[in-house]
């Protein structure tokens, strides 16, 4: 089980607190879909992917990315009992979604770079470790109950 | 995989913003990476890797270096990394995994100092760029 420490707590916190959730999903996914377009293989109804202004404009991908980051919320709240908190989720991501763990990194990573563009210089390299900490759990959470 | 010419102009473009910084942007990557990755530090066992020494500044220096000589020959990276490509298959070994990792904290540097350039297309190129660079790297391993 992953252990973090109160600082890293507070890094991720912190941050968590200054985000626009809804905006920042939005972007998360729409980046993905963007810097990684296989990804693009899940979401054939959402309609116009053809380009990153429709890709970052399309109003399916902003839904569904406060929803991926709505739930990503749950996991700052459940940071020391992660696979437990992700546990029905993984079961669905495997079952009904057949989605690639590795995805899951992606997202994590492309998130990572989201908070940087916002946050800046306070996104330093302590605060950075905490997240990726956070973001690998969170993958690894998600994937725990696949096979 | 090779680069459109708009992914070209975008990583030229940004190169002569992102040179000005040049030598901060290499220590703080790899301080970047060895404390989100720090099983990379084992490729410095004889290295200060404390925050601001000497040989975490000078490396810095020289890996982001190499990013602008291949930024210079964007359209020969091969080329222009040839005799780099022959040290890390030969000397260094260094598993090729770790240049995801090296070229994720870059582009984390880069979205920091940058975010107004590092729109999701200057992120897709970047990312894409840097995956050449790391296959140029790595293509003599084996």
């Amino acid at each position: 089980m992953v252990h973090f420490t109160a600082e890293e707590k507070a890094a991720v916190t912190s941050l968590w607190s200054k985000m626009n959730v809804e905006e920042a999903g939005g972007e998360a996914l729409g980046r993905l879909l963007v810097v990684y377009p296989w990804t693009q293989r899940f979401f054939d109804s959402f309609g116009n992917l053809s380009s990153p202004s429709a890709i970052l404009g399309n109003p399916k991908v902003k839904a569904h990315g406060k929803k991926v980051l709505t739930s990503f919320g749950d996991a700052i709240k459940n940071m020391d009992n992660l696979k437990t908190t992700f546990a029905k989720l993984s079961e669905l991501h495997c079952d009904k979604l057949h989605v690639d763990p590795e995805n899951f990194k992606l997202l994590g990573n492309v998130m990572v770079i989201i908070l940087a563009t916002h946050f800046g210089k306070e996104f330093t390299p302590e605060v950075q470790a905490a997240w990726q900490k956070l973001v690998s759990a969170v993958a690894i959470a998600l994937a725990h109950k696949y096979h | 995989m090779s680069l459109t010419k708009t992914e070209r102009t975008i990583i030229v473009s940004m190169w002569a913003k992102i040179s000005t910084q040049a030598d901060t942007i290499g220590t703080e990557t790899l301080e970047r990476l060895f404390l989100s990755h720090p099983q990379t530090k084992t490729y410095f066992p004889h290295f200060d890797l404390h925050p601001g020494s000497a040989q975490l500044r000078a490396h810095g220096s020289k890996v982001v270096a190499a990013v602008g000589d291949a930024v210079k020959s964007i359209d020969n990276i091969g080329g222009a990394l040839s005799k780099l490509s022959e040290l890390h298959a030969y000397i260094l070994r260094v598993d090729p995994v770790n240049f995801k990792l090296l070229s994720h904290c870059l582009l984390v540097n880069l979205a920091a100092r940058f975010p107004a350039d590092f729109t999701a297309e200057a992120h897709a190129a970047w990312d894409k760029f840097l995956s050449v660079v790391s296959s140029v790297l790595t293509e003599k391993y084996r």
